[in-house]
């Protein structure tokens, strides 16, 4: 039988991926936004396991928004992202320093 | 070993796997196809678990918009992807390391926990037996009943970000031709034609 935890430990192990995606690619904007969804994904598994571990639908309602707002994010950061390559050319974050703040 | 603990088995490790890819492909694009088999893995880890409506609605959300959305950008942006993989052997080290004190973090709290007493009273919206609802009913019931301007101001948020994403990516160009609809229809046909009367033999 699988328990709650097997869930928890799959969706432990994408987070920590997601995280470890950030710092792999920190030049690299794409990927830091699908490692961003890879995070997102580790939490809706958090959510879903739990909502069906404890027979609550509101976990699943959640899961709803949250794939909601990933959306909407990874919307906007692609629409800025494609303004940014515009106006410099090149995707690196790092020399994101234009507005030296 | 049971098919439902092999099938379990078969998804989570595709989907670490395939997690594991996308944060070390080369290639953005292999980046990209790589989280669409994540997506597809987690999708039947939720199926497993009894949620089919999230389940699809990764499928076809995740999968159809926002990775086609990566792929979309990914390919139409002219980068130059080996430059950008330069400083990846000196993150790799640190990146490891806060990942795995990370891990076992998260590990003590999952080795480690217990279910509050009372929390069976205290249940939002209690799951229907299978025999009532399934899934994507007893979702429907309360999404559109006790989480209806929760479901409006998603459907804002998702508004909102079009509206950004058209406003931020729109650029007028001034180098091209445009039909301008209001001069066009502002045009008055009795000052179109100007008649002119021309005498013979002197011309205007």
């Amino acid at each position: 039988m699988i328990s709650v935890e097997h869930y928890l430990a799959v969706a432990a192990v994408l987070f920590v991926i997601g995280i470890f995606g950030i710092f792999l690619n920190r030049k690299n904007v794409i990927v830091i936004l699908m490692s961003i969804e890879l995070m997102l994904l580790a939490v809706n598994i958090n959510f879903v396991a739990f909502s069906t571990h404890l027979g609550d639908l509101t976990g699943q309602v959640f899961t709803l928004f949250v794939l909601t707002v990933a959306a909407a994010e990874a919307a906007i950061g692609l629409a800025i992202l494609v303004c940014f390559f515009r106006v410099r050319g090149t995707i690196a974050v790092e020399n994101i320093n234009v507005m030296k703040g | 070993m049971t098919v439902t603990l092999f099938a379990f088995y078969l998804f989570a490790f595709t989907a670490i796997l395939s997690g594991f890819f996308v944060v070390i492909a080369r290639n953005p694009v292999h980046s990209v196809l790589w989280l669409i088999l994540t997506f597809f893995s987690a999708a039947g880890l939720f199926v497993l678990m009894g949620a089919e409506y999230v389940a699809m609605l990764l499928a076809i959300v995740y999968v159809g918009a926002v990775a086609v959305l990566f792929l979309f950008v990914v390919m139409m942006l002219d980068v130059d992807f080996v430059e950008l993989k330069s400083g990846m052997q000196k993150y790799f080290l640190i990146g490891a390391a806060i990942g795995i004190v990370l891990l076992m973090e998260i590990g003590l709290v999952i080795g480690h926990w217990n279910v509050a007493p009372e929390a069976g009273s205290l249940l939002q919206s209690p799951t229907p037996s299978l025999a009532d609802a399934h899934n994507t009913l007893a979702l429907g019931q309360i999404i559109y009943t006790d989480y209806i301007y929760l479901f409006q101001i998603a459907g804002l948020i998702l508004l909102t970000a079009m509206i950004g994403a058209i406003v931020l990516t729109l650029r007028h160009r001034t180098d091209v031709k445009r039909q301008n609809v209001v001069d066009q229809m502002q045009r008055d046909p009795s000052k179109a034609i100007e008649m002119i009367n021309v005498k013979p033999g002197q011309g205007l």
